[in-house]
């Protein structure tokens, strides 16, 4: 019997030898091709959308130190004109924490909403504030810069009046220029990081938790989940408390812009999912063709349709949430209804057709 | 040969080497097991970390310990280890069956088919003389029995065929053999693994060939090891197949444990030559223990061991059948679902949010399910209908401790199952903070509608 184990060894050992030299035959590969998902994601949507930003936040800063020099009110449109032009670009690369985005927790230092005006207003008041602390994240951002540029007066004349002519104007202006510096810093790192390890993105298609594929899809739907759908609707609707928050809403001081950021958004997620380069209507590899090379065409078609569904319904809406959360929450809470939808296709239907491992726990398929 | 089967002689000894090697591999499996769980960072992920423990029903008084927990698995451990060396064994596997299966029930959200296969398995040699031989209570006692009766290999042999036969039973459904679900979604999402991730893990046949083979493997295998011509390839089908889900499946040590196990089915001879070379060859030790020829149990022991033990075999025959009771698909409700051997049937995932409503005015808001549960507490509670009852009546009681008047309880539900598109799981208009927990059949649950119904046993 002894023997017999001896020999099993041996013949195992063998057996694996002999099927190294199968190695040099072709080998047919007809499973999806990740590596040009990636490449295709990578290439044409992140880059691009990254590029634009880049240069968007570069325009941003620039106005910025245009108007805290020279503090007028051409100076001040056109500092909030490029605000908002960097922001709905921003809804476009939010959904990427991954690099050194997820490392120095980008979203966290650029689009913490609400904003804690008392942090911003103390930090003013000190002159005294460090921006990468995790206590100034509430104070800081496009939300930031919408406080100041929108909300830290009534009027126009007050507004500028602030930067001109109250006591401590200089320090209100140092702010400005600090946040414009702290997001465009960090910008410029993760964007340089990002195209520096773009081939190493690209080549790890492993299937597991740290697999380039994987990371993506999962950020990909918690930002769905927790950010489009949560942040932009759910919470200032009040689908998470007994009463609404109409004061959490995204660009909450312009008063006008949530609907065009949230629509910007959808967009973004939407594009993603089908492949479609940034800014142009081409289309490539894409989580949509996996599915639908995974013999599920039924998911694809649902998650698309569903994204418009949303679209349509989030179209009913008034420019600006706050008015449309206290004038009819009911309509808010449609739009909701709508985008929850997809997170179940997303994360109960797509999820299990990737076969994509969430956490590392042992498990026998029960 | 069925008669003599039927006739069973409880008075035949048998050599004791086998059973001395099953408690030696065993114990030093559980002891990697519990080591593996520790170092993974499991006990605080699993046990420390979430605030809400999913419980058996009947047993939500076990939960964990605190910074004690650490102490039971240092326990649980060293009685492992105590078992694999056979040193003070009775007191060794008492200790490591109690507080293994206490750690089994402090939350029910790892509950995997092998960690039951240990409780049970643990218990049953709690009644075997596995000390008797090859033991370091026997190296201090200076004397080893050389025969133990042989119903007490064969009651292992009895677990093990019993365990492998249902879990092929568990494969005869329409899902596993003619739609060769969930295989066909696991096995191509392994393109990773080196020369056949591309190619063989992406073919149609080959999910068919692995679902087929699996169920004639099941079914076949005990018997297959019984039998002695048989045995040797038999044994090599044990490797070559638990390697093989090794490698394709997240499930940790349970390969191994089986392949262990089933070396029971052999000859003595082959543990004695075990043995043997354990003796020369790790432990350098030439000296030989007086040998006192047979182990008996006393009369009253005997009676009362096999009587315990008729009945726990009876329970483990009837377990699984329990879901015939239950109206409703089986892989749908999931009621009579656990401890019956269904290893690998489904590929299931949810997505449940709770809604806290006022009943009398009817203000309602939404349950963030992060803020109670873990990410794998979660997963698990999505799609089991006792966990959702569990945690919404959690859920109850902690919103109206907060003040909240008049609390319901209403689930938003989605589950999709092996392929099929995600549908609504949990009746919406139900207050599930109204339905009691028990193991009455779950009229909540929205029955079971898919076109592609599930056939079988």
């Amino acid at each position: 019997m002894f023997r017999k184990f001896s020999l099993l060894f041996v013949s195992i050992i063998t057996l694996s030898a002999c099927s190294t030299s199968e190695e040099t035959l072709p080998i047919v590969t007809d499973s999806f091709d990740r590596g040009a998902m990636l490449v295709n994601i990578a290439d044409n949507i992140i880059i691009p959308a990254y590029e634009d930003f880049g240069s968007k936040m570069n325009t941003l800063k620039t106005a910025g130190e245009t108007f805290t020099t020279v503090t007028t009110q051409t100076n001040l449109e056109a500092l909030r004109t490029s605000w908002f032009s960097a922001y709905k670009t921003w809804q476009h690369i939010e959904m990427f924490n991954i690099g050194k985005a997820e490392e120095v927790q980008f979203t966290f230092y650029m689009n913490i909403y609400p904003l804690t005006v008392k942090d911003v207003e103390d930090n003013i008041a000190n002159g005294n504030y460090d921006l990468n602390s995790v206590n100034n994240q509430d104070a800081q951002g496009f939300p930031a810069l919408d406080y100041l540029l929108n909300g830290i007066a009534s009027t126009d004349i007050a507004i500028l009046e602030k930067y001109t002519t109250a006591s401590n104007k200089d320090n209100y202006k140092k702010y400005i220029t600090a946040v414009l510096n702290q997001m465009n810093d960090l910008t410029t790192q993760v964007i340089l990081d990002f195209k520096a390890q773009k081939n190493t993105f690209v080549s790890n298609t492993s299937n597991t938790l740290t697999g380039s594929v994987n990371e993506l899809i999962n950020d990909y739907i918690f930002y769905y989940e927790k950010r489009l759908r949560a942040s932009k609707f759910g919470i200032p609707a009040g689908i998470f408390s007994s009463s609404s928050l109409p004061e959490k809403v995204e660009g909450f001081y312009k008063n006008d812009i949530s609907k065009e950021l949230s629509l910007e958004a959808l967009t973004a997620v939407k594009n993603l999912f089908e492949g479609k380069y940034y800014n142009s209507s081409t289309t490539g590899a894409s989580f949509k063709d996996y599915l639908i090379k995974l013999d599920r065409a039924d998911i694809a078609t649902s998650i698309s349709s569903q994204f418009e569904t949303a679209r349509t319904e989030i179209n009913k809406l008034n420019n600006s949430f706050s008015i449309q959360i206290n004038e009819d929450n009911t309509a808010m809470t449609k739009s909701y209804d709508e985008l929850q939808k997809s997170v179940v296709l997303l994360k109960v239907d797509m999820l299990q057709a990737f076969n994509i491992s969430v956490d590392y726990v042992d498990a026998d398929g029960d | 040969m069925f008669i003599k089967k039927i006739k069973y002689n409880f008075k035949e000894q048998t050599n004791a080497a086998p059973l001395a090697i099953f408690r030696l591999f065993f114990g030093i499996m559980l002891f990697g097991s519990i080591i593996r769980f520790w170092t993974n960072g499991w006990i605080e992920k699993l046990y420390l970390e979430p605030k809400f423990h999913f419980s058996y029903f009947g047993f939500s008084w076990i939960k964990p310990i605190g910074n004690y927990t650490y102490l039971l698995f240092i326990l649980c451990g060293l009685s492992a280890l105590f078992v694999a060396i056979g040193y003070k064994y009775r007191i060794a596997i008492i200790t490591f069956f109690i507080s293994f299966l206490y750690i089994e029930l402090m939350d029910k959200t790892t509950y995997l088919n092998h960690y039951y296969f240990i409780s049970i398995v643990s218990f049953l040699m709690l009644f075997l003389p596995a000390n008797a031989y090859f033991s370091l209570d026997a190296f201090i006692k200076k004397q080893q029995y050389k025969q133990i009766p042989k119903w007490t290999i064969d009651s292992i042999k009895l677990l093990l065929v019993i365990i492998y036969f249902y879990a092929g039973l568990a494969k005869l459904n329409s899902d596993w053999l003619f739609r060769a679900m969930p295989l066909k979604i696991w096995l191509p999402s392994k393109y990773d693994l080196p020369l056949i991730g591309e190619n063989l893990m992406q073919q149609n046949w080959f999910h068919f060939a692995m679902s087929w083979s699996g169920m004639l493997y099941d079914l076949a295998i005990p018997f297959l090891l019984l039998y002695k011509r048989t045995r040797f390839v038999a044994f090599l089908f044990v490797i070559f197949f638990h390697v093989f889900t090794r490698v394709l499946f997240p499930i940790g040590m349970f390969p191994y444990i089986m392949i262990v196990s089933a070396l029971i089915f052999f000859d003595a001879s082959l543990h004695n030559k075990i043995i043997n070379f354990i003796k020369k060859y790790i432990l350098k030790s030439k000296e030989t223990i007086l040998l006192v020829n047979d182990f008996h149990f006393s009369n009253v022991k005997r009676k009362l061991f096999l009587g315990i033990l008729s009945v726990f075999f009876a329970i483990q025959v009837l377990l699984p059948w329990r879901y015939l009771s239950y109206p409703g698909e089986l892989f749908w409700t999931e009621e009579g679902y656990r401890f019956s051997w269904r290893v690998m049937l489904m590929e299931k995932a949810g997505s449940t949010n709770f809604k806290i409503v006022n009943l009398d005015s009817g203000t309602h808001f939404r349950v963030n399910n992060t803020d109670f549960l873990s990410s794998f507490q979660e997963k698990q509670m999505s799609y089991q209908p006792d966990f959702i009852l569990e945690y919404a009546h959690f859920l109850g009681d902690h919103f109206t401790k907060q003040g909240h008047k008049n609390v319901g309880v209403f689930a938003e539900s989605y589950v999709a199952l092996n392929g099929r598109l995600s549908t609504e799981f949990i009746d919406k208009k139900v207050d599930l903070y109204q339905q009691k927990l028990s193991f009455k059949h779950k009229k909540w649950v929205v029955p079971f509608k898919s076109e592609i119904k599930i056939k079988g046993i």
